[in-house]
This record gives C-alpha cells, structure tokens and sequence, in this order.
C-alpha cells in the first residue's frame, strides 16, 4: 500500500488506530469516528495532528463542529463504486471549508483517482506497482471539464465567457 | 441544432482516448471485469445474451441528418446493418464487438454524437419534447436547458459512481410528450405568479418494478439556478440513496421512504449554500446555446388547408396520414411529419442501414436536414412545408415509413425482450408484431383513435408497460411465458399507472384479449371519449368481464 500525495509517495506521517482498543499517547495518529466520539476531548487537546476515518455511511455533519481541529479526514470507499465519498469531498472543500487533507483509502483504483483528485481529494492511498504512474495516467485523459468542481479548475463555461 | 465547439471536441475526443486505454487495459487484463463494467457501461457498452450492445445517445432526440447517415454508417461497417431506436432517444447497435468500441466512438465524435452515459449508474441521456422549438403550444424551448444539463452532467466528478441510473427530461409545453413524471428528475416550464418563466421540478420518477409518479419538489425555480438546483437533488441523493439492495436504490424509493418534506429540506438546505456559487448559470452561455436553436429561416407561407383536403378527398390513404402523423407547426405554412417506425410485423423502432439514409436524404429535401427522435420510437421531421406534404407522404410511403397509426393501437413501445436481453422473463417483439399485424385496417385505428400500447418483457419495464393505456408484462409461469395485461396508464401531463386487469395470459390469447378491450371500449364509450376517458370514468370493471368472462359478459350485454 502506497501513500501518495503531492505528486510524491511518502510515508504516512499518522499511526492508523482505527479499530484499535488503545490510541498511541503521542505522535500524529488517525482514529475512526467512534473513537473520535467516545475519546473527542483527550484527542482535541493533543498537539500532534489528529486524523479521523468516515466510513461511506458517515456523512462528514459528524464532525462538521470540529474540522478546524482534525488534520487529516480519510473517506473510505469500501469498494470503487460507492460513490459518496465524493459528495462528502465536495462538502468539506465547499459547504464546510476544510483545508487540511482528505485522503482516498479503501478500493481505490486508477480509473477513479481523476474524479476522486476533481471533487477535493488530495492524498491517495492506493494498491499499486507504480502509484506515480497511475496518477500520471489518470491524470493525462482530460484538459477540459464541463463543471466546476472542488480541483478550482475552470470549466467549459467560463472558459467560454471569461472576461477580456 | 447546438454545434460543438473546441471545447466540447476536445473533450469528446478525449473521452473516446480513455475509453481506448481502458479497452487495452481490460484486454490485457490489468482491469478485471469487475472493475471494468461500470467503465464500459458509461460509455454505452452492455454486455446482452449474444454480444454486446452498443447504446448511442440523442441528446433531446434532435439529429442531423449527417449524424443519420453516421448511424447508418455503423450499422453497416460494425452491426448487422440495423439499429434500433429505444424509448429514450437512444439508438442502440446489438451486435457490436469490444475491440471495434473505440473506432466506432471515434466515428461517432466526428459528427458530435456519443455514446458517454447512456448506461450505467449515472445521469443518464437528457431527454425532451421531440416537438421541442416547433410545437404551437410551446411556452418556452426546453432546449437549451437541456443542453446546459448535458454539458453539467457529463463525466461529473462527483455524481459518476451513484446508487443507480439517473434520468432527466425536460418539457417547456404543458402538453407533455417527454413523460418528464415519470423521471427522475421532471423539469416541466410553465409561468410563476409574476408571469416569469421557470421550471417546475419533480423528483422521484419512475418504472421498473416499484413504479412511481413524480413528485413536485419545487413549484417554480428560475432558470438560472437550474444547475445548482439539479447538484443538491443529486447530491442529497448520491449521499443517502440506497446502495444496500439494487432493486431499491433509484431516487424515488429513497424520496419515498424519507418522505418527500425530509428530502426538500435536505436539497433547499444544501442548495442554499451553493444556489448563487459559479453554478449560477451564465446569461452569455445561454444566449451563446439559444444561438443554436434560433428558429431556421421560414419561407413566408399561408396554411394551405384548402389544397390539402382537395387532395385528402381523393386519396382516402393520404387523407389518413394526415389526420394520424401530421402535427401543427407554429409557423404558418409548416407542419410536423411524424415518421412511424412501426409498420405492421416489423420490430418497433428497427431501421435499416439503408432506411437510415434514405431517411437522411429526405431531412435534407424536406425538413431543413433535421430529425428528431422521441420516446415512443418514433421519428419526426419538424420543419415540412405544407406544399411538400403530398410528395414526402408519397416518398415515405415507398420506404414503408407511412404507417398512418402515430398514438394508436399498432404504435406500441416495445422493449428489446428476450431476443436480447439478458433480463428478460419473455419475448417482446414477437408480441408487439402479433399486434402490428393485428390492427392493420386503418379505419379502424383511426375508429379506436387514441392509444398506446407498451409491452416490456420483465418488471424492468424497459418498454414502459406501466403507463400504457394497455400495458403487457412478460412474466415467467413455471418456465413458460405469460403475458400480465395493465390498463389505464398514461406517461402525459395526467400521469398515471395502469391497474392490473387479471390473470397473466398466454401469447396465443394476447392478440384476442387486446381486441375485446379496444371493442369494449368502442361499445360503452361516450361522444369524444379517448380510451383512457372511458377508463376512467368506466373502470376496470367492464374490460375485466370481457376478458375473463366472456359468456357472461355477452348475456349480460
Ligand atoms: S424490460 Fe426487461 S426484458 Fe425488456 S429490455 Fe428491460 S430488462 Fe430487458
């Protein structure tokens, strides 16, 4: 499993603690909602970055009151074509603000990266020989877009009638 | 007609490139078939029970006749030298190899036609009044809504991998001919209060086995806050539809079970914070879409009545073309020529390579080079001058296209069946051309008038058997196939679904049992009554006796 964000695969900063019993006492880690939940004070006082995981079921209203404090929100995709985490990549980016990272993990497959990159996804925790690659594959399809999205590229429409 | 500009090129020609690259990496087997089907079912590629099927959309059902002579191009070069026009201004090829899909797309982007999204679990084709522009009952052209909602929709980031398929129509008559209640999302125009021109939006639409008529989310919404609209019905619904079970994902059992109030709320509470974003449609790319759609430029005629029924008094068959398929025109002069693809024993909506051109040659001589194609697998020529009704007729005539029988008995919508489909319980053209060949004497279609007849071949209800005035559903009886009769459906601005008259019947007595409701109906109907008038003011009562009852029935009559 590969991590990739920034166009570079790195080393996932965030001890995975989702489903664990115990949450390591320091250090950048990530959580599910139900450990964000149940232990939300300990985790808003620590320092270090704090991660949380939606599950596709989890619509981000969860923990739309404390975005300014998590670091990092995962959204999975349990199998590729579950598409809501793409809604919930859009809200937080749009409706919410967010701006620290949200990362794909899950069934997350060349094919999608583009649309996942498109609606305010920006790192990537993909199954791959050439992570890279297929990012450098997915996102060579397309140079025009006929909708605005979350990417802040321009679509058809304004293209069209941009002033000047 | 809208024309593509570099833009929309670019960005079909680069689709049809990723589709080539993902057909290679399927190929060599980098994609498993699994990861692959949702891929070629956007792109219009089904896999049926003998070969693939290729589905071709017709945004809003309009065409040129250079894009005809396309379709008939690919029949030819790829298929087997047909195509089949479907209920949603689709044209589909069945007999289609994988390795020739990115060619054929590629051939198909040279003339501004694809096949993006015409499957799959995503907006699928827009579809519209095929009278759209021309209809004298017209209050606004739908068209270029529906163009701005074909552009916003394709290869949408965010509402690609939905619960379900997801269909619009669009309507700006209040004559409904784009069943738009019978959708997932039904935009009907119509005026506000303030006399301003907006939408009426419905949500929750639909066939298939848990059937539905829309309901009216919004009772007026400006034109301009069409798209931002339209993002928070799908949004709300791409994040709590269904995904646990298939057969209840589409948006109207969700609109059902979270009651039509919750689901407002939801989309009015996210539409608010997104109604006045970029979303806000352009009046510079309106204008810039209208352009396309400007009325062409008429000749300066009259309405000519009094030649035509000269001619109609003396040639009984030409005065019955008229009366069936030929429609108002807004313009002076003109009319609209229905073009039947149902001629009696032929599959409905079937072409040939050759009819396609022929067709094509026709749209140039006689219809300003367009054709529009609707959903009940017809054709129509939208701009014929009055003075060249009499030669098309004749012309039509020779290519089989005459069939005088536009909204009557032997204009059935028919779904592919089980001569190709993968899903179905049963035949459905076999039955269709039983009752083609059925109701051939033409005075008496034009007796019965009225009528539609739509036959599926499972509860998919491809071939809309919910909302025919006669619907047949091929259901499987102990591995043989029956046919279970519906009455009283209707897909227009009354819409409604058809009750169940009784057991399911065998092929051999369909034909019979259609003919005792039609004289039924002729027998109890009062003065100016269509069949579903009678319907409902008689219901099911009388059909039902005479079906399943008719000794009794006839004793008492
Ligand atoms: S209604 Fe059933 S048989 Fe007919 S095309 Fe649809 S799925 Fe196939």
């Amino acid at each position: 499993m590969a991590l990739l964000k920034n166009n570079a695969v790195i080393d996932d900063p965030f001890a995975d603690a989702t489903g664990r019993e115990t949450i390591p006492a320091s250090g950048p880690v990530l959580v599910d909602l139900d450990q964000w939940q149940s232990h939300r004070e300990q985790l808003l006082q620590r320092t270090e970055p704090v991660g949380v995981k939606l599950r596709s079921d989890q619509p981000p209203e969860s923990i739309a009151e404390d975005l300014h404090s998590i670091a990092l929100i995962a959204l999975e995709f349990p199998v590729f074509r579950d598409g809501r985490a793409y809604s919930y990549a859009r809200l937080l980016r749009g409706q919410y603000g967010y701006s620290g990272e949200i990362r794909a993990v899950g069934d997350v497959l060349l094919e999608q990266l583009h649309f996942m990159e498109r609606t305010g996804f920006d790192a990537f925790e993909l199954e791959s020989d050439d992570p890279l690659g297929d990012m450098q594959v997915a996102s060579a399809d397309f140079g025009v877009w006929y909708q605005p999205a979350a990417d802040g590229r321009l679509s058809a429409v304004q293209l069209r009638h941009r002033a000047g | 007609m809208y024309r593509y500009d570099e833009f929309d090129h670019k960005l079909v020609a680069e689709r049809a490139r990723q589709f080539r690259r993902q057909v290679k990496r399927r190929l060599s087997g980098e994609l498993t078939e699994d990861q692959f089907k949702p891929l070629r079912l956007m792109n219009g590629l089904y896999m049926q029970l003998h070969a693939y099927m290729l589905r071709v959309n017709v945004p809003y059902g309009s065409l040129s006749s250079r894009q005809l002579r396309k379709f008939a191009h690919i029949a030819r070069t790829y298929d087997r030298d047909f195509g089949h026009f479907t209920t949603r201004q689709n044209i589909q090829y069945n007999w289609i190899k994988l390795e020739d899909v990115p060619d054929i797309l590629e051939e198909l982007a040279e003339v501004e036609v694809t096949a993006i999204q015409s499957s799959g679990n995503c907006v699928r084709n827009i579809t519209s009044d095929h009278y759209a522009g021309r209809a004298r009952d017209e209050l606004a052209d739908p068209r270029v809504y529906a163009e701005l909602l074909r552009q916003y929709t394709i290869l949408n980031p965010e509402f690609s991998y939905l619960p379900r398929k997801f269909k619009i129509a669009l309507t700006g008559s209040p004559r409904d001919r784009a069943a738009v209640a019978l959708h997932d999302i039904g935009l009907r125009m119509h005026r506000n209060e303030a006399g301003e021109t907006g939408f009426e939006v419905l949500v929750g639409g639909g066939q298939g086995r848990t059937p539905f008529i829309a309901h009216t989310i919004r009772e007026w919404l400006a034109p301009e806050h069409l798209l931002s609209y339209v993002e928070s019905i799908l949004r709300v619904y791409n994040m709590y539809g269904r995904r646990d079970n298939m057969h209840k994902a589409r948006i109207k059992i969700i609109v059902n079970q979270m009651g039509l109030d919750r689901y407002r709320e939801l989309v009015e509470a996210d539409w608010e914070q997104i109604r006045d974003s970029v979303l806000k449609v352009p009046q510079a790319e309106v204008d810039r879409i209208n352009a396309y759609f400007e009325p062409p430029e008429y000749e300066c005629l009259a309405d000519i009545p009094d030649e035509l029924n000269d001619v109609r008094a003396r040639i009984p068959e030409f005065d019955q073309w008229m009366s069936a398929n030929v429609a108002e025109h807004r313009v002076p002069g003109y009319s609209i020529v229905n073009i039947s693809l149902k001629a009696p024993g032929l599959p409905p909506g079937d072409m040939t390579a050759d009819t396609m051109d022929a067709v094509a040659d026709l749209a140039d001589r006689y219809s300003l080079d367009e054709i529009r194609v609707n959903h009940r697998q017809n054709l129509s020529f939208v701009d014929v001058r009055q003075l060249d009704l009499f030669t098309l007729w004749k012309k039509l005539k020779l290519l089989d296209l005459a069939t005088p029988n536009i909204q009557t008995v032997s204009d059935i919508i028919c779904c592919p069946g089980l001569d190709y489909c993968n899903l179905a319980n049963s035949r459905s053209i076999p039955i269709a051309q039983d009752l083609s060949r059925h109701f051939v004497d033409v005075d008496h279609l034009a007796l019965v008038g009225d009528f539609t007849i739509n036959i599926s071949g499972c509860m998919n209800a491809c071939g809309h058997h919910h909302v025919g005035n006669i619907g047949i559903l091929g259901v499987n009886k102990r591995g043989k196939e029956y046919f279970q009769l519906t009455l009283g459906g209707s897909s227009d601005e009354n819409a409604s679904l058809g009750d169940r008259l009784g057991r399911a019947l065998p092929q051999d007595e369909v034909p019979a049992a259609v003919e005792t409701i039609v004289d039924t109906y002729l027998a109890i109907r009062l003065d100016g009554e269509r069949f579903l008038d009678t319907y409902r003011r008689a219901g099911i009562a009388p059909f039902r006796e005479a079906v399943y009852n008719p000794v009794q029935a006839r004793a008492v009559a």
